[in-house]
């Protein structure tokens, strides 16, 4: 089966060089037979590397270690579901995931790209092979997962302890589908780019897709921040980290794109923009996998040392970035520009959007590649860190959120600013209220925490505001209203739940950052300590076992007034032998949308241990923000189903669209 | 754990070496004084722990992070200002333990870039807004013209 892996992998990458080549030929020379070669080998090289991929998750779920990457990476004892997420626990792995994902989006287009122009469709496919091209080569030169070992050992050497976590199940394949996703709305534009033209069809194309690899994206820099909140043991959901940088750029740029490609759809303007917006964000995601692949972010040196695997990601970088962008130079001034609009218009209001996220991605982008540009330059050591980024990125957010409640209420083409403001009267004055309540009734409420509250009203009810004046608030009688508010276009949910998910986290930021409590304490057995008006009782630790660990396992009692245990929190640190490696898992209760988080330090003889205990008001609101942005993403995308010019999803679901006309 | 053993974990899938245990600041190195204590945990937010990646002294378990916020909790118990502990700190470590650098000539890019993009862009912005009003004033041109009579004529 592993050979059959291998044998698969390099069949692909030979797939994938004639998918670059005979359809790119082909449209130039107008040739129909080379151009439909482009389909059937997209599929094809999916379906090899699907079989590639299993094939290690076969050797995984087995724990064949006379395969090398297994062995590093598994252990017999493992639970099934950590044998077999740790396909791509590792490098290995997670590279032919990527190409996976990247493989199967391709299959995507050729399968339901029917109707598509036989020559965009063609060069789409061409470029998105000729990526794969250059990761494959990538994965079977430098980074091959089928390496044998012989003699095989009889034991691996375990998954990393803190993977062995259901967060690894999720976080990056959901992550590699917002990234990787981002590849179609870059060949597609450079697809354009190379036919020389952009039409409305194109934009047409190019939303649903954005749309999905933002969905996922969003989902998964939520869920990466919660998996670091949660096994990090000291409570924080975001630390500016390089590595978190790296995917949140693509995300900023992918936000920023969403809403160029609306504008480009329904009004044929900011054509330009939307493409190189879209070579960029697709950019931003290479880049990311360059950063975090390279090991260039651990040190200058280390990269230096040992830079097979960076050189050559720093090439695939250059070339698709360099080469997009040179493409771009030569070929933007032909393609015309559309649509006329005022400054002051939802088209308007979507460029400013658009100002605000690309300088917040380019400013995170500077602030994690300045340190190592400066070392490299001068060798001097600089730090840029979390300080630095919340005084930079924080200012640029705050406009950009106060203005996101007008963009839907301005109409196309020439808006009126003042109508808007008035209509979003009762959203500013709650949200007024909420930052009132804030900074005087609420104990520890600072200027800044009663702002942010505000902000976070002002979004959520912004977002209502918009749905209520789309239903006829005010002017229709009830039932009508009723009646226009469930017929509204899911596009409109869409947008408003997006929007409010903003405030939902932003909420959630608020409450954690500025009303939480922090105890830290040595807690002797049956010792109490109030916490946010609970007593919590330490009930001293005992030590467990699990399949491939040891833990000491601390109980901590929630207790009432009358001494009653109304709930249980436990908190261990574990030790996995294989790795010799201990880890500490945190004890979270979630009481409401807040949680109480307690983290465990060293024990002492006398069975007392130094305990963390946090109060954590409202942060469960955070991630769920990031969900209800991705319901909002995905009933957005419903609608684009049910009209008329939106391919994909006609034929991807006839009984949708049968049911629905 | 540190974080960046856990972020090399999450996507590097490198198997770090493990050191020391659970977290930062500990009972025994905190001061009686809560104002001070609250001085130093505010102070160590903003000092990197120069074995660690990205992480603060005060988040790290490392034990130069642990020296290091001694050194902070000492220098505050001597009187000294919130700068003058940086100051030193710097003057012992160099500006690398700065989570946030200084504005500096050499950080100018760094601190300018936010500023000068928004500008850049909003000045952009701007001359591409207008291009078209003044087209739109121009009215059809003589070629149009010329179309609409002929569609004109035919009904």
């Amino acid at each position: 089966m592993v050979e059959i892996g291998h044998f698969a992998l390099v069949l692909a990458f030979a797939l994938a060089l004639i998918q670059t080549i005979v359809p790119l030929v082909g449209a130039r020379i107008g040739s129909d037979r080379m151009m439909a070669v482009a389909a059937p080998t997209a599929i094809t090289g999916f379906a090899l590397t699907a079989l590639s991929f299993a094939a290690l998750m076969v050797a995984y779920a087995g724990s064949d270690f006379s395969v090398v990457n297994v062995w590093e990476n598994s252990h017999s004892l493992q639970p099934m579901i950590y044998k077999l997420t740790g396909t791509w626990g590792n490098h290995e792995g997670s590279m032919l995931l990527w190409v996976l994902i990247l493989a199967f989006f391709g299959a995507l287009v050729a399968a339901f790209g029917a109707n598509l122009p036989a020559s965009l469709k063609a060069n789409v496919l061409a470029v998105q092979g000729s990526i794969g091209v250059a990761f494959l080569l990538f994965i079977l030169t430098t980074s091959n997962p089928f390496t044998r070992l012989i003699p095989a050992p009889v034991e691996g050497r375990d998954l990393n302890p803190i993977l062995q976590d259901l967060g690894l199940a999720v976080h990056p394949p959901m992550l590699y589908l917002g990234y990787v996703g981002f590849s179609i709305c870059f060949s597609f534009s450079v697809a354009a780019l190379i036919d020389g033209r952009i039409d409305a069809a194109w934009a047409r194309w190019v939303r649903p897709w954005t749309l999905v690899a933002w969905i996922f994206l969003t989902g998964g820099i939520a869920m990466g921040s919660y998996w670091a909140y949660y096994e990090l043991g000291w409570g924080g959901f975001w630390f500016w980290d390089p590595v978190e940088n790296a995917s949140f750029m693509p995300w900023l740029a992918g936000t920023a794109l969403l809403h160029s490609a609306i504008v480009m759809e329904k009004r044929s303007a900011l054509k330009i923009w939307t493409l190189l917006l879209a070579i960029l964000t697709f950019s931003l995601s290479l880049l990311g996998t360059f950063l975090v692949r390279s090991g260039v972010l651990t040190s200058v040196h280390a990269f230096a040392t040992d830079p097979s695997r960076g050189v050559f990601i720093l090439c695939i970088l250059l070339f698709f970035i360099g080469g997009s962008l040179a493409l771009f130079a030569l070929r933007a001034s032909s393609l015309t520009a559309g649509g006329l609009f005022q400054p002051i218009s939802r088209e308007g209001a979507l460029v400013l959007n658009n100002l605000f996220l690309t300088t917040a991605a380019a400013t995170v982008l500077i602030g994690t590649l300045y340190p190592l540009a400066l070392e490299a330059v001068t060798g001097s050591k600089i730090s840029v860190g979390e300080p630095f980024f919340n005084l930079t990125f924080g200012p640029l957010m705050v406009p950009l959120l106060l203005l996101v409640p007008f963009g839907p209420l301005l109409a196309w083409k020439r808006g009126d600013l003042f109508a808007a403001a008035q209509r979003l009267m009762a959203a500013f004055g709650a949200a007024l209220l909420a930052a009132l309540v804030t900074l005087f009734l609420i104990d520890g409420g600072s200027a800044l925490a009663a702002f942010g509250a505000g902000l976070a009203v002002w979004l959520i009810l912004g977002a209502a505001t918009d749905l209520a004046m789309k239903s006829g608030f005010g002017s229709v009688a009830f039932p009508i209203m009723l009646r226009r508010f469930i017929g509204l276009p899911r596009s409109v949910f869409g947008t408003a739940l997006a929007h409010a998910g903003l405030g939902v986290t932003l909420i959630g930021m608020v409450g954690t950052l500025n009303f939480g409590e922090e105890h830290i304490l040595t807690m002797k057995p049956q010792q109490t300590v109030e916490v946010a008006g609970r007593t919590v009782r330490f009930d001293g630790i005992q030590p467990m076992k699990g399949p491939n660990f040891n833990e000491d396992r601390a109980n901590f009692q929630l207790v009432n007034a009358g001494g009653q245990v109304t709930g249980t929190i436990n908190s261990s640190k574990r030790f996995y032998p294989a790795r010799q490696m201990p880890t500490t898992e945190a004890g979270i209760k979630t009481i409401g949308f807040s949680q109480l988080y307690i983290a465990l330090g060293d024990e002492s003889a006398d069975g007392s241990v130094v305990a963390r205990i946090w109060w954590k008001p409202l942060v469960t609101l955070i991630w769920l923000g990031g969900l209800v942005m991705m319901v909002g993403g995905a009933v957005s995308l419903a609608d684009r189903r049910l009209r008329v010019g939106a391919p994909a999803r006609r034929k991807s679901k006839p009984a949708a669209v049968a049911s629905a006309s | 754990m540190t974080m960046r053993r856990f972020f090399a974990g999450l996507i590097l899938g490198l198997a770090l070496l493990a050191s020391g245990s659970a977290f930062a600041v500990k009972p025994d190195e905190m001061l009686s004084d809560p104002a001070l204590e609250a001085r130093a945990r505010s102070l160590s937010a903003g000092l990197r722990c120069m074995v660690c990646q990205n992480q603060s002294i005060d988040e790290s378990d490392a034990d130069l992070a642990r020296d290091l916020r001694v050194l902070v909790r000492d220098r505050l118990k001597a009187g000294d200002s919130d700068k003058q502990v940086i100051d030193y700190v710097v003057s012992r470590y160099g500006e690398f333990v700065l989570l946030k650098p200084r504005l500096e000539w050499r950080n100018a890019l760094l601190w300018g870039a936010p500023v000068l993009l928004l500008l850049i862009g909003g000045a952009f912005m701007l001359r591409s807004a207008r291009r078209p009003k003044a087209k739109e004033m121009a009215g059809l041109s003589a070629d149009e013209k010329a179309r609409l009579d002929a569609i004109l004529k035919r009904d």
